[in-house]
């Protein structure tokens, strides 16, 4: 015998299910007088340092058909690529910029739309720029454990081309489910559960 | 939050054993929602190990009462009243400090306040079913509300939801990001439950299940039932790896 790690296991993941408005989002789903707003859901202000830009997302299952039922949550870094987070210890982000945003998808149309700023560039582990990046996670009835993913930029192609990330996926021909085509100041991401066009998750 | 340096380890490797598949047939809506293709593996980078915090301030009141949360002035939520408390802990055992803890639920009938709900279980007036609470420096956390009522939905024809409360829980990292349900203990209707069946071990669904908590009811009040909340751990970063030459 041995002595014991004595780790605790993750708790077990369970679906957001059909309801998860009611609690992430109660005011969006009509329950309204509980909390003053929905958290997540203004990203930026007047003052917020950066580009302006809407990522106008989608997450489409193997039918075809948008979820018109699901939730995402983004996570991003600053203008200056600082995190608002304890845990960035390179210098102190942009006070006017959380970072986060949280939305339930419209319930007729499936679609997403952030109002958010560009990131700027973060380093990798060994020290190299990832290319500007947005991290999502998205649940929904149906998913039992929440899904990661990033989207990429379309018009940062030479970043692109350098990053470590996209750089060390084996097939070339997914890479492009992780970069959002640019329209004016609109980025379309289409998050494809199954098939063809499967978006790649990644498991963080 | 506690005055400890902040981590910037990576999280340990998430147990894709012990947590639920993303295709479970049992559930049908898994089909055609679930990923086919392998996950791509990568070692957490800051964009994954750092994560937004939230601020006891930001707290109303009856954040953390849902009997009275949503209620007319005087009056509350119809069901037996319950107190659930716990500890958001990580896989090393450490408590999780400022952890956002948000919860939803049904009513005491069964019955969600939610435009596409359909079971004929009347609305509770005085109940919206959201709640709210953020963890103190040991990781612990307590909110009240009524027990839930089971439900039946639309995968079988007679499938049946045990009574649960909805927990979704912010740690420290966006990887950490976690949704799961609490059960009560002793509902017959766990075991025969499709969407508990989506997690493979049954020790992981045991971790689950709330346990009465007959120590900390309000006498003549409200029962109590705790449950624990475990996010994945966090790598020591004593000794960084760094590439020859860094
Ligand atoms: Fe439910």
């Amino acid at each position: 015998m041995v002595q014991s790690l004595n780790r605790l296991k993750e708790s077990a993941s369970q679906t957001a299910g059909p309801y998860v408005h009611i609690g992430l989002t109660p005011n969006f789903s009509g329950i309204k007088g509980v909390f003053a707003d929905d958290l997540g859901a203004a990203m930026v202000n007047d003052k917020t340092k950066g580009e302006r830009i809407t990522v106008r997302a989608r997450v489409i299952d193997g039918t075809g058909t948008p979820l018109k039922d699901a939730l995402i949550e983004i996570w991003q870094a600053d203008a200056a690529g600082l995190y608002n987070s304890p845990s960035e210890l390179r210098g102190a982000a942009d006070p006017n910029f959380s970072g986060w945003g949280r939305l339930a998808s419209d319930m007729e149309s499936g679609l997403f739309e952030f109002s958010t700023i560009k990131p700027g560039r973060v380093p990798f582990k060994d020290g190299r720029l990832m290319a500007p990046h947005i991290t999502f996670w998205i649940v929904a009835r149906g998913i039992n454990l929440g899904l990661h993913t990033r989207m990429y930029f379309a018009d940062e192609q030479e970043a692109n081309a350098q990053d470590p990330l996209l750089q060390r996926i084996e097939h070339k021909n997914r890479v492009p489910t992780l970069i959002a085509p640019r329209d004016g100041d609109v980025y379309t991401f289409d998050i494809h559960l199954q098939g063809e066009k499967e978006t790649i998750f990644l498991d963080i | 939050m506690s005055n400890e340096r902040p981590e910037t380890g990576a999280f340990f490797q998430r147990d894709r054993q012990w947590q639920p598949p993303a295709y479970t047939p049992g559930y049908k809506t898994s089909v055609v929602r679930a990923p086919q293709k392998a996950l791509i593996s990568l070692d957490n980078t800051l964009s994954e190990i750092t994560g937004p915090v939230f601020g006891h301030s930001m707290l109303g009141a009856l954040d953390a009462d849902l009997i009275h949360n949503f209620a007319k002035p005087g009056e509350s939520a119809i069901g037996p009243r319950i107190i659930v408390h716990g500890r958001v802990l990580d896989e090393r055992g450490k408590g999780v400090a400022g952890a956002l803890v948000e919860v939803w639920q049904a009513n005491a009938g069964g019955r969600y306040r939610h435009k596409k709900e359909s079971y004929l279980a009347p609305l509770d007036p005085n109940f919206g079913g959201c709640g709210r609470v953020i963890t103190d420096a040991d990781g612990n956390y307590c909110f009240r509300t009524v027990q839930p009522g089971p439900y039946p939905w639309p995968n079988g024809v007679n499938d049946w939801r045990p009574a649960h409360i909805h927990f979704s829980v912010f740690g420290h990292g966006f990887a950490q990001r976690l949704i799961t349900q609490m059960y009560f203990e002793g509902d017959p209707l766990i075991w025969r439950c499709p969407i508990v069946a989506t997690i493979p071990d049954r020790a992981a669904v045991e971790g689950l299940v709330a346990a009465l908590d007959m120590q900390a009811t309000i006498p003549m009040d409200a029962r109590a039932y705790k449950f624990d909340i475990v996010l994945r751990g966090r790598r020591s970063t004593l000794f960084e790896n760094r590439l020859e030459g860094n």
